[in-house]
């Protein structure tokens, strides 16, 4: 659609304003930290073994964060997709809690969970959760699966049943024609889901504090490394982390787009 | 032979009482009725894809109402022709023959016979995108047919097509009737389609089904012991 039409000019000024002033604000944002940050602190930063530690270990509770988090999303969004059933409501709304829940309550809510006997008998017998690396896992994982969930949601719904049915009648059991005719269908979705799980993951903050603490050289994650930076001080190592962040961000973005990370594949 | 004894099924809202019907052998059936009459949900019920309340759906004899759509042997070609966007006409023409396993040669010369047959040799490489309507109807039904199904159902196909596509859908119908002998129903709005490719013509109203013949009536025995529905 162009933007032509003079008796339109109204409204195509307006809502290409709103546009503009919200992609000037993003860009404002990003330049005023680049502006912040001086090259010596990044190479500061770069060159200490606790950061290094910390973005290791950032990038590799992401990557396991957002693979659990498209285990459970893409299931159970063609479940709420295409199925009737008891309850669907209620699972509906469930899995979009964790998106509503201020972050430090979903921390305060998974410290809890391993503080009753289930929780304590989880720990004694199998791994230790809280204060652990599993816990910044964890963590990632309830708030990733929710917007994942969402956006595979939306993927399935614009993706027609019908397809699947004649996949049925040509042969194929449910499952089969989920794997060879959905899926590849949902291929662009679940990339865009798996971004911004991973996305949502690395920027993670509150739920890690109050669940897996801030514990240098142990549980310490990038947003982690920001907050400890700002906390003593160092304002320039923490914009510079902070501007370490914007990369991995762009560059997961970058990669998504390059995927064709949008909707459904035609 | 498709034979439906009084079929009833519902769906939302909408229900279908004692549906009664029979195509037999090798013979064309069309079935005929307004809008939102249930003409697509009695074909969804033969194939499987919506399951009935009571009644018998027979297919060659052998009754299906339990069976899973993927075991009924119909080929259903849906009104928007379902063409599977991430595959090739090719690959989509040869799949419902992998899901059974067949040899890859056998595979290779049916696709090129029905190719050939419907006029898509040259579609084979591409992609639903960019495939006019007509090609894509010709797409489906060689993938409907493609296994060898003992009976075809066609949804409204030639319900979005202009004039000169719709000529070259009845010649691919045709030829399909010639080829195949395959026993099919055709559910259309159009007295003209009904007219020219029934062997069986019959319109659902107010819920039942009745025989309105053809004038193309061909001399199949077995067209005179079709079901007369429930009253006409």
């Amino acid at each position: 659609m162009t933007l032509s039409r003079p008796r339109d000019g109204l409204f195509h000024l307006s809502i290409m304003s709103l546009a503009l002033a919200y992609a000037l604000l993003v860009l404002l944002l990003l330049g005023a930290m680049a502006l912040r940050t001086d090259l010596a602190s990044i190479s500061s930063i770069l060159s200490d073994q606790a950061i290094r530690r910390a973005t290791l270990l950032s990038l590799t509770t992401s990557t396991l964060s957002m693979v659990i988090a498209l285990w459970i999303a893409v299931p159970t969004a063609y479940l709420l997709s295409r199925y009737e059933f008891f309850g669907r409501r209620l699972v509906d709304a469930l899995v979009d809690v964790p998106i509503a829940l201020p972050p430090l309550v979903v921390g305060l809510g998974l410290l809890i969970l391993f503080r009753t006997p289930a929780g304590a008998f989880f720990e004694s017998r199998l791994f230790a959760v809280s204060y652990e690396i599993p816990a910044i896992v964890l963590a990632q994982v309830v708030v990733a699966t929710a917007f994942a969930i969402r956006t595979m949601r939306a993927t399935f719904d614009q993706i027609d049943p019908r397809h699947e049915d004649v996949a049925r009648t040509l042969g194929m059991s449910r499952g089969r024609a989920f794997r060879t005719i959905t899926l590849p269908e949902a291929r662009k979705g679940v990339v865009a889901a798996g971004t911004i799980a991973w996305a949502r993951s690395l920027g993670e903050f509150g739920p890690i504090l109050v669940f897996a603490g801030a514990t240098r050289m142990k549980t310490e994650v990038l947003p982690t490394t920001i907050y400890l930076e700002l906390s003593t001080g160092e304002l320039g190592r923490a914009m510079g982390v902070a501007v370490l962040m914007v990369a991995l961000a762009l560059a997961a973005l970058i990669v998504a787009k390059l995927c064709g990370a949008t909707g459904v594949s035609r | 032979m498709i034979r439906l004894d009084s079929v009833s099924l519902t769906r939302g809202s909408f229900s279908l009482r004692e549906i009664t019907l029979t195509v037999p052998s090798g013979a064309y059936g069309v079935l005929m009725g307004s809008t939102a009459s249930g003409k697509t949900t009695i074909l969804e019920a033969i194939c499987g894809l919506r399951s009935i309340s009571s009644g018998k759906i027979r297919l060659d004899g052998r009754s299906v109402d339990l069976e899973d759509p993927a075991k009924r042997g119909v080929g259903f070609v849906p009104q928007d022709a379902a063409i599977f966007p991430t595959m090739t006409v090719r690959r989509q023409i040869e799949l419902p023959m992998r899901v059974r396993h067949w040899r890859r040669a056998r595979v290779r010369e049916r696709v090129e016979r029905l190719a050939d047959m419907l006029a898509i040799e040259h579609l084979l490489g591409r992609r639903a995108r960019g495939l006019s309507g007509g090609e894509r109807q010709r797409v489906a039904l060689a993938r409907a047919l493609s296994f060898g199904p003992t009976v075809l159902l066609l949804d409204e196909p030639m319900s979005a097509l202009d004039d000169d596509t719709r000529e070259q859908l009845y010649g691919s119908l045709e030829a399909v009737r010639e080829e195949t002998g395959v026993t099919a129903l055709h559910v259309t709005h159009s007295a003209n389609e009904a007219a020219r490719l029934g062997d069986v013509i019959l319109r659902l109203e107010d819920g039942h089904v009745r025989r309105v013949g053809s004038p193309h009536e061909r001399p199949l025995g077995s067209v005179q012991s079709i079901a007369r529905g429930i009253d006409a």
